[in-house]
């Protein structure tokens, strides 16, 4: 019974340890064309990380690119599988994404299809790809051209595919011209009942109702640049504070009005810097969505 | 009340005892399952596509061809269903099935290089790039289906759950092995000489 209860732990420890070690790690998602062998400069870089950003601002999908020496031990596919599914590059719900993986030193390509992608870019068509973007340009030693090229068709390909439109392009639209209906109910939802509970408390109530309602309408006035809607809001303000004011009275108590405190100046916090956020989006580093399942599909090719 | 006593004695043992474990994985790992035998099934039908051109090349080699058919006749011939998992012998005739119709492909594959017209050939080539994209991905539907088995079979072997799965009938499945694994392990032996 022992000898067994041994041979079952050794079994373990060396089944172990061949997963951990002799396979190349998977590199950190740090932006959508990530070069480890130095091939391209910053200029191209910049470019084809332009073109795939732009790309996902129009339609959602995200494609990265990977160049790495060798992927020896390991296959390119198995590899570019493991990394992409580390990754889940494609959005969350969506699952687009794809990847291609270049091993530099191997001459090996691979494009590397989530699920739901198989479809607009079967294994014929990666390999179609391949073979007249990549294998050409990169015999010429012209890894830029070529990776352009590839971007160019996978973007080609993909934007045949109905797909459910990107949120960001929407945020755009609304923060380019006209105001949303959206920022402002939640504007009043949180900020009036935790701002208009302090200005009452230190107001007193019929003094601080109104003054909540003022400054409500005065604020829905900037946003929105409508009399009517300013004065809805600023009304709708006013009876909200004076009607959970009565309430509230009975039973408030020091703490309650500390903790409304505090949550009024994190929600005033937030606004701010939402719209901060707003315009700010876009320009950052590159993440994952966490959707894409890759199921193997995709071909490889070599120069 | 003793009755209601009970009933809640048994919901709170059954959860503690990885019974909803046992439920999920073995849920799962029957999806794994079902994606791999829709990717063998995949690569079956493509078979047929390939014999056909194949077929076209004038004094192609009619011994590969045969063994191609044939192993496709078998595999295909095997009835597989979820219950499959659960009866090891019928698992190892599946398996043995499929490996022997993979070799039989990559042999037709290899002698295919033989012939410069089947090579230039579009249709032959298309076809190739789509059982090398099937290939990959039954790897990939085997490796998720082994690491679902891996987890359910941990579960079902340790304690306490393993008294669980005594008492409701989970035992360990099985999981691909390789067919000829003495012939891997040893070295390959490389000749240049005449032979063929």
């Amino acid at each position: 019974m022992r000898a067994v209860w041994l041979f079952l732990c050794a079994a373990f420890v060396w089944l172990g340890t061949p997963l951990a070690q002799g396979v190349l790690p998977v590199p950190a998602l740090t932006a959508r064309v990530i070069d480890t062998t130095g091939t391209l400069d910053a200029i191209q870089l910049k470019g084809l990380d332009d073109k795939l950003a732009a790309f996902e601002r129009d339609k959602g999908t995200q494609i990265a690119f990977l160049l790495v020496p060798s992927t020896l031990p390991e296959d390119i596919s198995s590899y570019a599988n493991r990394v992409a599914n580390d990754w889940k590059i494609g959005r969350k719900g969506v699952g687009d994404g794809v990847l291609l993986v270049v091993a530099k030193n191997d001459r090996k390509v691979r494009i590397e299809v989530a699920k739901t992608l198989e479809g607009a870019v079967p294994d014929l068509a990666a390999r179609q790809i391949i073979e007249q973007a990549i294998t050409p340009n990169f015999r010429k030693d012209d890894y830029a051209a070529g990776l352009q090229a590839a971007a160019e068709m996978l973007i080609a390909r993909i934007n045949g595919e109905a797909l459910p439109a990107p949120p960001a392009a929407k945020a755009q639209r609304n923060q380019g011209g006209g105001f949303d209906w959206m920022d402002l109910a939640i504007f009043l939802f949180i900020a009036v009942p935790v701002g208009g509970a302090v200005v009452r408390r230190i107001l007193g109530r019929k003094i601080g109702s109104l003054a909540v309602g003022g400054g409500v309408g005065a604020i829905a006035m900037a946003i929105t640049s409508s009399i009517a809607v300013a004065g809805v809001a600023g009304v709708v303000a006013l009876l909200y504070t004076l009607l959970s004011g009565g309430m509230a009275t009975g039973n408030s108590t020091g703490r309650r009005s500390a903790l409304g405190g505090v949550l009024g100046g994190m929600a005033g916090g937030g606004w701010g810097s939402g719209g901060g956020g707003f315009s700010g989006g876009g320009s950052g580093g590159f993440g994952s969505g966490g959707g894409g399942d890759f199921g193997g599909g995709g071909a490889s090719g070599d120069w | 009340m003793k009755r209601w006593l009970l009933c809640i004695a048994t919901v709170l043992a059954l959860t503690g005892c990885g019974y909803n474990d046992f439920q999920r994985l073995d849920e799962a790992s029957k999806s794994a399952w079902s994606e791999v035998l829709n990717q063998y099934q995949r690569r079956a039908d493509l078979i047929p596509n390939i014999v056909a051109s194949v077929k076209g090349e004038a004094n192609f080699e009619q011994e590969t061809l045969t063994k191609v058919v044939e192993a496709r006749a078998r595999a295909t011939s095997i009835q597989v269903t979820p219950e499959t998992l659960n009866d090891p012998a019928a698992f190892q005739k599946f398996q043995q099935a499929q490996g022997e119709l993979s070799s039989a492909l990559s042999r037709l594959m290899v002698v295919s290089e033989r012939y410069p017209d089947l090579k230039a050939n579009k249709g032959f080539s298309d076809l190739r790039v789509q059982l090398e994209g099937t290939e990959n991905r039954i790897t990939v539907a085997r490796n998720r289906y082994i690491a679902t088995v891996q987890e359910y079979n941990v579960l079902s072997r340790s304690f306490p759950t393993n008294l669980t799965a005594m008492v409701f009938k989970y035992p360990p499945k099985p999981v691909f092995t390789v067919q000829n694994e003495a012939q891997i392990s040893t070295p390959p032996q490389v000749d240049f000489g005449t032979k063929k």
